[in-house]
């Protein structure tokens, strides 16, 4: 009996196949959101402690950049959601059309966050010892930008992770390997990149609305 | 398999803008609050509005809500195991004073970053 090209031997069909590799993300997923956690855990005991320091240290950081990077993370989500649309829809010109906007946004986030760092880095507001600003009141500021470095940081990776995956996506939808039948590797891709635009749902009001 | 139609569910165009207007509508919620003073409760409006965006991303971005139920049990058990891990160090961080005489003061009161505050309280370090 033959067999579509993409149907590897060990499983009984597309479906089956399809079915176990998003099953196999959610648990790589699953990780992600633990290690995650772990820096949310450390937020949260700081924050505890030093309210207050908390409180003004938040200050420092623009609330409009943030809000301008949760707007364009959510609607990178968006397009990566409709490219996978486009795809099941047979429609390969329109998904890399959706996965083009979705690494221009993906960019247009990432200059965001480099103009936020370097103002950061030429005030001395830095992580641990490099701490030399003296505009926060409070105990201990610098505790909350080893936080705010840490877990933007991390997203940051996951950004720019996301973004060779997707490219890699984007060459493959042009080369046609992708069809209504067969696009499991953007599905598993767009999880990534949603799982990214969730933690920095988080992260935006934690570190820029609530201190 | 036929050659025309995906074997998988499609998702309605018109789903995906209404879940994407409804994330930034709530955006725009939770930023407004944040200019208003509700002592703790902005924490928790902020983190309600933050789930409610978060859970719409993981139900139809995601497909969650469409998919084998069995991904969604897997993703909602690691929130439950944070859930854990953060509750109970949090149980024992909030409780630490009741034992240790410990309140939490700068690791290094003569630090240069205190040097334009009034003063420092004194005290050791966590």
């Amino acid at each position: 009996m033959s067999h579509p090209a993409h149907l590897q031997h060990h499983f009984s069909d597309s479906q089956q196949q399809h079915e176990s590799s998003k099953l196999g993300m959610w648990l790589f997923l699953v990780t992600e959101v633990l290690m995650f956690g772990g820096l949310f855990c450390a937020y949260a005991i700081l924050r505890a402690w030093y309210p207050e320091m908390f409180f003004h240290a938040h200050k420092v950081l623009d609330v409009m950049m943030g809000s301008v990077n949760t707007v364009v993370l959510i609607t990178s989500s968006l397009t990566m959601a409709l490219s996978i649309h486009a795809i099941q829809n047979n429609n390969q010109k329109a998904g890399v059309k959706y996965l083009t906007v979705t690494l221009i946004l993906a960019s247009v986030f990432l200059i965001i966050k480099y103009f936020e760092y370097s103002h950061k880095i030429h005030l001395g507001q830095l992580p641990g010892k490099f701490y030399t600003f003296t505009g926060i009141e409070g105990n201990n500021p610098h505790l909350f930008f080893s936080m705010y470095f840490l877990m933007t940081g991390l997203h940051g990776i996951h950004v720019v992770g996301g973004m060779a995956v997707i490219y890699w996506m984007m060459r493959r939808m042009k080369r046609g390997e992708f069809s209504s039948e067969y696009y499991t590797p953007v599905e598993i891709v767009g999880l990534f990149w949603h799982l990214v635009d969730l933690i920095w749902i988080f992260l935006f009001p934690l570190f820029y609305l609530i201190g | 398999m036929s050659t025309h139609s995906s074997p998988y569910h499609i998702i309605p165009f018109k789903t995906y803008i209404t879940v994407f207007t409804a994330l930034l509508v709530l955006t725009v919620v939770t930023v407004a609050v944040s200019f208003v003073d509700l002592g703790s409760y902005n924490l928790v409006i902020a983190m309600l509005v933050a789930s409610i965006k978060a859970s719409l991303v993981a139900m139809f971005f995601m497909h969650l809500y469409y998919d084998n139920k069995l991904n969604l049990i897997i993703f909602l058990t690691s929130l439950l195991f944070l859930a854990i891990f953060i509750i109970f160090i949090m149980f024992d961080t909030m409780t630490r004073d009741n034992i240790y005489k410990i309140k939490a003061g700068p690791i290094n009161p003569s630090a240069k970053i205190y040097d334009n505050q009034k003063s420092s309280e004194g005290g050791t370090g966590h």
